[in-house]
Protein backbone atom coordinates (compact mmCIF):
# COMPACT_ATOMS: atom_id res chain seq x y z
CA UNK A 1 0.00 0.00 0.00
CA UNK A 2 2.50 2.08 0.79
CA UNK A 3 4.96 1.46 -2.02
CA UNK A 4 1.32 2.61 -4.35
CA UNK A 5 1.05 5.78 -2.14
CA UNK A 6 5.06 6.82 -3.34
CA UNK A 7 4.13 5.90 -6.99
CA UNK A 8 1.38 7.66 -6.79
CA UNK A 9 3.31 10.94 -4.90
CA UNK A 10 5.85 10.50 -7.66
CA UNK A 11 3.36 10.87 -10.65
CA UNK A 12 1.98 13.85 -8.86
CA UNK A 13 5.19 15.37 -8.80
CA UNK A 14 6.38 14.81 -12.11
CA UNK A 15 2.65 16.16 -13.20
CA UNK A 16 3.58 19.61 -11.41
CA UNK A 17 7.33 19.87 -12.91
CA UNK A 18 5.92 19.09 -16.32
CA UNK A 19 3.39 22.11 -16.00
CA UNK A 20 5.90 24.51 -14.31
CA UNK A 21 7.87 26.08 -16.58
CA UNK A 22 12.12 26.23 -15.94
CA UNK A 23 13.75 29.58 -17.22
CA UNK A 24 17.16 29.56 -17.37
CA UNK A 25 18.62 32.63 -16.57
CA UNK A 26 22.14 34.47 -16.93
CA UNK A 27 22.82 36.72 -13.76
CA UNK A 28 25.62 39.14 -13.19
CA UNK A 29 27.82 38.16 -10.19
CA UNK A 30 26.93 41.62 -8.44
CA UNK A 31 23.44 40.36 -8.32
CA UNK A 32 23.89 36.94 -6.64
CA UNK A 33 22.49 37.51 -3.82
CA UNK A 34 19.06 39.47 -4.23
CA UNK A 35 18.75 37.40 -7.17
CA UNK A 36 18.88 34.40 -4.91
CA UNK A 37 15.91 35.68 -3.09
CA UNK A 38 13.97 36.54 -6.00
CA UNK A 39 14.21 33.52 -7.63
CA UNK A 40 12.74 32.14 -4.33
CA UNK A 41 9.55 34.29 -4.07
CA UNK A 42 9.55 33.87 -8.03
CA UNK A 43 9.01 30.15 -7.13
CA UNK A 44 6.74 30.81 -4.82
CA UNK A 45 4.42 32.87 -6.15
CA UNK A 46 4.06 31.62 -9.81
CA UNK A 47 5.05 27.72 -9.62
CA UNK A 48 7.74 28.20 -12.02
CA UNK A 49 11.47 27.73 -11.60
CA UNK A 50 14.38 29.72 -12.25
CA UNK A 51 17.87 28.13 -12.40
CA UNK A 52 20.88 30.98 -11.99
CA UNK A 53 23.64 30.35 -13.27
CA UNK A 54 26.12 33.41 -12.12
CA UNK A 55 29.35 35.41 -13.74
CA UNK A 56 30.90 38.18 -15.33
CA UNK A 57 28.40 39.79 -18.28
CA UNK A 58 31.09 40.17 -20.76
CA UNK A 59 31.53 36.14 -20.45
CA UNK A 60 28.08 35.57 -20.76
CA UNK A 61 28.06 37.96 -24.04
CA UNK A 62 30.85 35.32 -25.50
CA UNK A 63 28.93 32.41 -24.21
CA UNK A 64 25.49 33.15 -25.50
CA UNK A 65 27.06 34.49 -28.74
CA UNK A 66 28.43 30.87 -29.12
CA UNK A 67 25.04 29.04 -28.30
CA UNK A 68 24.72 29.37 -24.63
CA UNK A 69 20.82 27.92 -23.49
CA UNK A 70 20.34 30.69 -21.37
CA UNK A 71 17.10 32.60 -21.67
CA UNK A 72 17.22 35.70 -19.59
CA UNK A 73 20.13 37.85 -19.01
CA UNK A 74 20.84 39.81 -15.90
CA UNK A 75 23.51 41.90 -17.12
CA UNK A 76 25.81 44.39 -14.83
CA UNK A 77 25.36 47.06 -17.42
CA UNK A 78 23.38 48.15 -20.32
CA UNK A 79 25.45 47.72 -23.29
CA UNK A 80 25.51 44.44 -23.41
CA UNK A 81 21.94 43.74 -23.71
CA UNK A 82 21.86 46.87 -26.32
CA UNK A 83 24.67 44.79 -28.16
CA UNK A 84 22.76 41.35 -28.07
CA UNK A 85 19.59 42.43 -29.29
CA UNK A 86 21.29 44.40 -32.48
CA UNK A 87 23.00 41.00 -32.88
CA UNK A 88 20.01 39.39 -33.12
CA UNK A 89 19.88 36.97 -30.09
CA UNK A 90 17.87 39.63 -27.61
CA UNK A 91 13.79 39.66 -27.97
CA UNK A 92 13.49 43.29 -29.56
CA UNK A 93 11.52 45.18 -27.28
CA UNK A 94 12.50 43.54 -23.68
CA UNK A 95 15.35 45.18 -22.49
CA UNK A 96 14.69 47.16 -19.05
CA UNK A 97 16.85 48.62 -16.23
CA UNK A 98 16.04 46.51 -13.23
CA UNK A 99 18.75 47.78 -10.88
CA UNK A 100 21.33 50.72 -10.95
CA UNK A 101 24.41 49.43 -9.28
CA UNK A 102 26.64 51.54 -7.10
CA UNK A 103 30.67 50.81 -6.95
CA UNK A 104 32.15 50.69 -3.36
CA UNK A 105 35.53 50.41 -2.25
CA UNK A 106 35.83 47.92 0.61
CA UNK A 107 38.21 46.76 2.95
CA UNK A 108 37.32 43.89 5.60
CA UNK A 109 39.16 45.63 7.93
CA UNK A 110 37.53 48.36 10.14
CA UNK A 111 38.14 51.34 9.81
CA UNK A 112 40.76 51.61 6.85
CA UNK A 113 38.53 52.94 4.19
CA UNK A 114 37.35 56.56 5.37
CA UNK A 115 34.28 57.98 4.29
CA UNK A 116 35.87 59.97 1.83
CA UNK A 117 37.83 57.66 0.15
CA UNK A 118 41.26 59.40 0.99
CA UNK A 119 43.03 55.88 1.59
CA UNK A 120 43.73 55.76 -1.64
CA UNK A 121 45.74 58.18 -1.38
CA UNK A 122 47.61 57.22 2.02
CA UNK A 123 49.46 54.30 0.51
CA UNK A 124 48.43 52.35 3.38
CA UNK A 125 47.53 48.95 1.66
CA UNK A 126 49.69 46.94 -0.62
CA UNK A 127 46.85 45.32 -2.49
CA UNK A 128 43.89 47.19 -4.73
CA UNK A 129 41.44 44.48 -6.35
CA UNK A 130 39.22 45.58 -9.28
CA UNK A 131 36.78 43.24 -11.22
CA UNK A 132 38.78 43.19 -15.04
CA UNK A 133 37.85 46.33 -16.74
CA UNK A 134 37.53 44.83 -19.98
CA UNK A 135 34.80 42.23 -18.89
CA UNK A 136 32.98 43.58 -15.64
CA UNK A 137 31.40 47.05 -15.56
CA UNK A 138 32.08 47.47 -12.27
CA UNK A 139 35.65 47.11 -13.15
CA UNK A 140 35.28 49.51 -15.60
CA UNK A 141 33.52 51.70 -13.27
CA UNK A 142 36.51 51.47 -11.15
CA UNK A 143 38.94 52.55 -13.82
CA UNK A 144 36.91 55.56 -14.44
CA UNK A 145 37.27 56.49 -11.07
CA UNK A 146 40.46 56.35 -10.29
CA UNK A 147 40.97 58.40 -13.22
CA UNK A 148 39.08 60.57 -12.60
CA UNK A 149 40.89 61.28 -9.06
CA UNK A 150 44.08 61.05 -11.01
CA UNK A 151 45.29 58.36 -9.39
CA UNK A 152 45.46 55.43 -11.66
CA UNK A 153 48.95 55.87 -13.00
CA UNK A 154 50.29 56.16 -9.02
CA UNK A 155 48.01 52.98 -8.12
CA UNK A 156 48.35 50.66 -11.52
CA UNK A 157 51.20 48.10 -9.16
CA UNK A 158 49.10 47.47 -6.51
CA UNK A 159 45.92 46.60 -9.04
CA UNK A 160 44.98 43.24 -8.81
CA UNK A 161 42.22 41.82 -11.14
CA UNK A 162 39.68 39.58 -10.65
CA UNK A 163 37.70 37.47 -13.14
CA UNK A 164 34.45 39.42 -12.60
CA UNK A 165 33.25 40.90 -9.37
CA UNK A 166 32.55 37.94 -7.47
CA UNK A 167 35.89 36.86 -7.92
CA UNK A 168 37.24 40.62 -6.96
CA UNK A 169 34.69 40.14 -3.62
CA UNK A 170 36.81 36.96 -2.69
CA UNK A 171 40.21 38.50 -3.10
CA UNK A 172 38.96 41.49 -0.47
CA UNK A 173 37.32 39.20 1.58
CA UNK A 174 40.24 36.71 1.95
CA UNK A 175 42.22 39.54 2.58
CA UNK A 176 44.59 38.86 0.09
CA UNK A 177 43.99 42.30 -1.46
CA UNK A 178 43.71 44.83 1.59
CA UNK A 179 41.42 46.97 -0.57
CA UNK A 180 38.55 46.16 -3.72
CA UNK A 181 36.34 48.14 -5.73
CA UNK A 182 33.47 46.03 -5.59
CA UNK A 183 29.71 46.31 -5.97
CA UNK A 184 27.92 47.58 -2.94
CA UNK A 185 25.09 44.77 -3.01
CA UNK A 186 27.94 42.31 -2.10
CA UNK A 187 28.39 43.94 1.61
CA UNK A 188 25.19 45.48 1.99
CA UNK A 189 22.43 44.62 4.40
CA UNK A 190 19.67 46.65 5.88
CA UNK A 191 20.64 49.67 5.22
CA UNK A 192 24.44 49.74 5.78
CA UNK A 193 28.07 48.30 5.29
CA UNK A 194 27.56 45.15 7.25
CA UNK A 195 31.17 44.27 7.96
CA UNK A 196 34.81 46.07 7.45
CA UNK A 197 34.86 49.69 6.44
CA UNK A 198 33.61 51.43 3.14
CA UNK A 199 33.54 54.28 1.16
CA UNK A 200 30.29 54.47 -1.63
CA UNK A 201 31.63 56.03 -4.24
CA UNK A 202 29.92 59.23 -5.45
CA UNK A 203 27.58 58.50 -8.47
CA UNK A 204 29.29 61.38 -9.74
CA UNK A 205 32.73 59.51 -10.46
CA UNK A 206 31.89 57.06 -12.97
CA UNK A 207 28.97 56.31 -15.54
CA UNK A 208 25.94 55.30 -13.82
CA UNK A 209 26.16 51.72 -13.77
CA UNK A 210 22.75 50.65 -15.15
CA UNK A 211 22.06 46.93 -15.34
CA UNK A 212 19.52 46.06 -17.87
CA UNK A 213 17.68 43.28 -18.29
CA UNK A 214 16.82 41.14 -21.85
CA UNK A 215 14.59 38.12 -23.26
CA UNK A 216 17.02 36.00 -25.25
CA UNK A 217 15.89 34.78 -28.24
CA UNK A 218 16.02 31.34 -26.34
CA UNK A 219 13.57 32.33 -23.88
CA UNK A 220 10.78 33.73 -26.71
CA UNK A 221 7.57 31.67 -26.27
CA UNK A 222 8.53 29.97 -22.62
CA UNK A 223 6.33 31.21 -20.41
CA UNK A 224 8.26 31.47 -17.29
CA UNK A 225 10.49 33.44 -18.86
CA UNK A 226 8.23 36.63 -19.83
CA UNK A 227 6.74 35.69 -16.31
CA UNK A 228 9.90 36.24 -14.41
CA UNK A 229 10.56 39.65 -16.29
CA UNK A 230 7.60 40.74 -14.87
CA UNK A 231 7.84 39.63 -11.25
CA UNK A 232 11.17 41.71 -11.58
CA UNK A 233 9.23 44.71 -12.14
CA UNK A 234 6.91 44.02 -9.64
CA UNK A 235 7.47 46.02 -6.20
CA UNK A 236 8.17 42.49 -4.26
CA UNK A 237 11.25 42.08 -6.80
CA UNK A 238 12.24 46.12 -6.20
CA UNK A 239 12.23 45.88 -2.15
CA UNK A 240 14.32 43.42 -2.38
CA UNK A 241 16.56 45.26 -4.89
CA UNK A 242 16.77 48.39 -2.91
CA UNK A 243 17.58 46.82 0.22
CA UNK A 244 21.04 45.30 -1.42
CA UNK A 245 21.49 49.13 -1.96
CA UNK A 246 20.99 49.08 -5.86
CA UNK A 247 18.72 52.04 -7.01
CA UNK A 248 15.86 51.63 -8.69
CA UNK B 1 49.22 44.09 -41.23
CA UNK B 2 49.82 43.87 -37.04
CA UNK B 3 51.85 41.67 -35.75
CA UNK B 4 49.71 38.39 -34.29
CA UNK B 5 51.50 38.59 -30.62
CA UNK B 6 51.75 41.67 -29.10
CA UNK B 7 53.65 43.22 -26.08
CA UNK B 8 51.05 41.87 -23.45
CA UNK B 9 51.25 38.40 -25.49
CA UNK B 10 55.06 38.36 -25.78
CA UNK B 11 55.31 39.33 -21.88
CA UNK B 12 52.94 36.29 -20.97
CA UNK B 13 54.77 33.89 -22.86
CA UNK B 14 58.29 35.10 -21.34
CA UNK B 15 56.54 35.11 -18.01
CA UNK B 16 55.01 31.08 -18.83
CA UNK B 17 58.73 29.99 -19.65
CA UNK B 18 60.17 31.21 -16.83
CA UNK B 19 57.60 30.24 -14.60
CA UNK B 20 57.99 26.15 -16.00
CA UNK B 21 61.78 26.50 -15.93
CA UNK B 22 61.73 27.37 -12.35
CA UNK B 23 58.97 25.43 -11.27
CA UNK B 24 60.47 22.07 -12.83
CA UNK B 25 64.30 22.92 -10.90
CA UNK B 26 62.60 23.39 -8.27
CA UNK B 27 60.33 20.36 -8.66
CA UNK B 28 63.55 18.20 -9.24
CA UNK B 29 65.31 18.90 -6.40
CA UNK B 30 62.18 18.01 -4.20
CA UNK B 31 60.49 15.33 -6.19
CA UNK B 32 64.22 13.43 -6.59
CA UNK B 33 64.90 12.57 -2.73
CA UNK B 34 60.89 11.97 -2.18
CA UNK B 35 60.55 9.42 -4.94
CA UNK B 36 63.77 8.05 -3.64
CA UNK B 37 62.52 7.55 -0.01
CA UNK B 38 59.12 6.07 -1.51
CA UNK B 39 60.76 3.57 -3.70
CA UNK B 40 62.81 2.27 -0.88
CA UNK B 41 61.30 3.00 2.37
CA UNK B 42 58.96 -0.08 4.06
CA UNK B 43 57.47 2.65 6.28
CA UNK B 44 54.01 3.11 7.80
CA UNK B 45 53.77 6.66 6.18
CA UNK B 46 54.73 5.63 2.59
CA UNK B 47 51.19 5.06 1.27
CA UNK B 48 49.86 8.39 3.34
CA UNK B 49 52.78 10.65 1.75
CA UNK B 50 51.95 8.72 -1.81
CA UNK B 51 48.31 9.26 -2.20
CA UNK B 52 49.10 13.07 -0.69
CA UNK B 53 51.51 13.61 -3.50
CA UNK B 54 49.15 12.03 -5.85
CA UNK B 55 46.65 14.69 -4.41
CA UNK B 56 46.98 16.84 -6.83
CA UNK B 57 45.93 14.21 -10.04
CA UNK B 58 42.64 14.16 -9.11
CA UNK B 59 41.61 17.20 -6.92
CA UNK B 60 40.40 20.14 -9.11
CA UNK B 61 42.80 23.08 -9.58
CA UNK B 62 39.40 25.17 -8.23
CA UNK B 63 40.22 23.36 -4.54
CA UNK B 64 43.69 23.23 -4.77
CA UNK B 65 43.41 27.47 -5.99
CA UNK B 66 40.93 27.89 -3.36
CA UNK B 67 42.65 26.88 -0.31
CA UNK B 68 46.22 28.53 -1.13
CA UNK B 69 43.95 31.74 -1.65
CA UNK B 70 43.06 30.88 1.99
CA UNK B 71 46.54 29.67 3.30
CA UNK B 72 48.52 32.74 1.46
CA UNK B 73 46.10 35.18 3.19
CA UNK B 74 46.74 37.11 5.97
CA UNK B 75 45.28 34.60 8.38
CA UNK B 76 46.13 31.54 6.76
CA UNK B 77 48.75 29.63 8.11
CA UNK B 78 51.67 30.18 4.78
CA UNK B 79 50.48 34.09 5.16
CA UNK B 80 51.39 34.21 8.77
CA UNK B 81 54.54 32.40 8.11
CA UNK B 82 55.43 34.82 4.77
CA UNK B 83 54.46 38.22 7.21
CA UNK B 84 56.47 36.99 10.30
CA UNK B 85 59.73 36.64 7.88
CA UNK B 86 58.71 40.27 6.43
CA UNK B 87 58.13 38.84 2.82
CA UNK B 88 54.51 40.34 2.70
CA UNK B 89 51.62 38.34 0.91
CA UNK B 90 52.26 35.89 -1.63
CA UNK B 91 49.04 35.80 -3.50
CA UNK B 92 49.18 38.28 -6.68
CA UNK B 93 53.05 37.29 -6.85
CA UNK B 94 55.27 35.57 -8.92
CA UNK B 95 56.53 33.55 -5.97
CA UNK B 96 53.32 32.78 -5.29
CA UNK B 97 52.35 31.44 -8.55
CA UNK B 98 55.92 29.53 -8.20
CA UNK B 99 54.51 27.27 -4.99
CA UNK B 100 51.41 26.94 -6.41
CA UNK B 101 53.05 25.58 -9.65
CA UNK B 102 55.03 23.23 -7.90
CA UNK B 103 51.97 21.67 -5.31
CA UNK B 104 49.93 21.74 -8.85
CA UNK B 105 52.49 19.66 -10.92
CA UNK B 106 53.87 17.67 -7.44
CA UNK B 107 53.14 14.44 -8.75
CA UNK B 108 54.16 15.26 -12.36
CA UNK B 109 57.67 15.05 -10.74
CA UNK B 110 57.66 12.19 -8.38
CA UNK B 111 55.88 9.62 -9.91
CA UNK B 112 58.21 8.91 -13.19
CA UNK B 113 61.23 9.01 -10.81
CA UNK B 114 59.86 6.68 -8.15
CA UNK B 115 58.85 4.36 -11.00
CA UNK B 116 62.70 4.85 -12.81
CA UNK B 117 64.00 3.90 -9.24
CA UNK B 118 61.85 0.68 -8.45
CA UNK B 119 62.73 -0.15 -12.01
CA UNK B 120 66.32 -0.27 -10.87
CA UNK B 121 65.78 -2.70 -8.26
CA UNK B 122 67.74 -4.19 -5.32
CA UNK B 123 70.78 -6.01 -6.77
CA UNK B 124 72.70 -3.02 -8.63
CA UNK B 125 72.06 -1.05 -5.01
CA UNK B 126 73.31 -4.20 -3.53
CA UNK B 127 76.57 -4.81 -5.34
CA UNK B 128 77.14 -1.53 -4.87
CA UNK B 129 77.19 -1.98 -0.83
CA UNK B 130 79.55 -5.14 -1.40
CA UNK B 131 81.75 -2.69 -3.24
CA UNK B 132 82.10 -0.76 -0.43
CA UNK B 133 79.69 2.32 -1.65
CA UNK B 134 78.24 4.59 1.07
CA UNK B 135 74.59 4.85 0.57
CA UNK B 136 74.79 8.70 -0.56
CA UNK B 137 77.45 7.46 -2.43
CA UNK B 138 75.60 4.43 -4.35
CA UNK B 139 72.43 7.29 -4.93
CA UNK B 140 74.56 9.45 -6.70
CA UNK B 141 76.41 6.96 -8.68
CA UNK B 142 74.14 4.00 -9.35
CA UNK B 143 70.63 4.92 -8.74
CA UNK B 144 70.71 8.75 -10.18
CA UNK B 145 72.17 7.40 -13.39
CA UNK B 146 70.61 4.77 -13.87
CA UNK B 147 67.12 6.94 -13.20
CA UNK B 148 68.03 9.11 -15.98
CA UNK B 149 65.32 8.62 -18.49
CA UNK B 150 62.65 9.35 -15.61
CA UNK B 151 64.31 12.33 -14.48
CA UNK B 152 64.06 13.35 -18.09
CA UNK B 153 60.20 12.36 -17.99
CA UNK B 154 59.68 14.43 -15.34
CA UNK B 155 61.48 17.18 -16.48
CA UNK B 156 59.48 17.15 -19.19
CA UNK B 157 56.36 16.53 -17.85
CA UNK B 158 56.45 19.04 -15.44
CA UNK B 159 57.40 21.73 -17.39
CA UNK B 160 54.34 21.13 -19.87
CA UNK B 161 52.04 20.90 -17.26
CA UNK B 162 53.18 24.26 -15.16
CA UNK B 163 52.57 25.49 -18.84
CA UNK B 164 49.09 24.06 -19.54
CA UNK B 165 47.95 25.37 -15.81
CA UNK B 166 45.03 27.24 -15.78
CA UNK B 167 42.94 27.00 -12.82
CA UNK B 168 44.98 27.48 -9.96
CA UNK B 169 46.85 30.85 -11.44
CA UNK B 170 43.78 32.03 -12.16
CA UNK B 171 42.61 32.00 -8.75
CA UNK B 172 45.86 33.15 -7.16
CA UNK B 173 47.11 35.64 -9.68
CA UNK B 174 45.53 38.85 -9.91
CA UNK B 175 46.17 39.06 -13.39
CA UNK B 176 48.51 41.16 -13.50
CA UNK B 177 50.67 42.09 -16.45
CA UNK B 178 54.55 40.46 -16.23
CA UNK B 179 53.97 38.61 -13.04
CA UNK B 180 50.98 36.85 -12.71
CA UNK B 181 49.34 36.52 -16.43
CA UNK B 182 50.49 33.42 -18.28
CA UNK B 183 49.90 32.35 -20.87
CA UNK B 184 46.35 30.05 -20.22
CA UNK B 185 44.82 33.18 -18.09
CA UNK B 186 45.98 35.35 -21.72
CA UNK B 187 44.05 33.16 -23.71
CA UNK B 188 41.39 32.88 -21.37
CA UNK B 189 41.23 36.93 -21.06
CA UNK B 190 41.16 37.07 -24.67
CA UNK B 191 37.91 34.73 -25.15
CA UNK B 192 36.07 36.19 -22.75
CA UNK B 193 36.68 39.90 -24.17
CA UNK B 194 35.36 37.76 -27.60
CA UNK B 195 39.08 38.55 -28.80
CA UNK B 196 39.47 35.82 -30.93
CA UNK B 197 41.93 36.25 -33.46
CA UNK B 198 44.77 36.88 -30.23
CA UNK B 199 43.08 33.93 -28.50
CA UNK B 200 43.70 31.99 -31.54
CA UNK B 201 47.43 33.04 -32.13
CA UNK B 202 48.07 32.22 -28.37
CA UNK B 203 45.91 28.82 -28.51
CA UNK B 204 47.57 27.49 -31.34
CA UNK B 205 50.97 28.06 -30.81
CA UNK B 206 49.75 26.11 -27.37
CA UNK B 207 48.63 22.97 -28.84
CA UNK B 208 51.52 22.94 -31.29
CA UNK B 209 53.33 23.01 -28.15
CA UNK B 210 52.13 20.76 -26.29
CA UNK B 211 51.74 18.27 -29.33
CA UNK B 212 55.64 18.53 -29.78
CA UNK B 213 56.61 18.15 -26.30
CA UNK B 214 54.59 14.59 -26.24
CA UNK B 215 55.62 13.80 -28.99
CA UNK B 216 59.34 13.96 -28.39
CA UNK B 217 58.69 12.19 -25.08
CA UNK B 218 57.16 9.41 -26.87
CA UNK B 219 59.51 9.31 -29.08
CA UNK B 220 62.66 9.82 -26.41
CA UNK B 221 60.20 6.49 -24.30
CA UNK B 222 60.30 4.62 -27.49
CA UNK B 223 64.44 4.90 -27.94
CA UNK B 224 65.07 4.68 -23.97
CA UNK B 225 63.03 1.30 -23.74
CA UNK B 226 65.65 -0.03 -26.62
CA UNK B 227 68.93 1.36 -25.00
CA UNK B 228 67.31 -0.31 -21.21
CA UNK B 229 66.66 -3.64 -20.47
Amino acid sequence: MSRFLTLILAGLALISQASAAEVKVAVAANFSAPMQRIAQAFEQQTGHKAVLSFGGTGSFHAQIRNGAPFQVLLAADDETPLKLEAEGLGVPGSRFTYATGRLVLWSRQPGLVDDKGEVLRSGRFQRLAIANPKLAPYGAAAVETLTRLGLLAELQPRIVQGDNIGQTYQFVASENAQLGFVALSQVYADGRISQGSGWIVPASLHQPIRQDALLLKAGQGNPAASALLIFLKGEKARAVIRSYGYEI
Amino acid sequence: MTLPLDQEALAAIRLTFELASLTTVLLLLIATPLAWWLSQTSSRWSAPVGALVSLPLVLPPSVLGFYLLVAMGPHGPLGQLTQALGWGLLSFTFSGLLIGSVIFSLPFAVQPIQHAFEAIGTRPLEVAATLRASPLDTFFSVALPLARPGLLTAAILSFSHTVGEFGVVLMIGGNIPGYTRVVSTQIYGHVEAMEYAQAHWLAGGMLVFSFLVLLGLSLLKRRSGRVLP
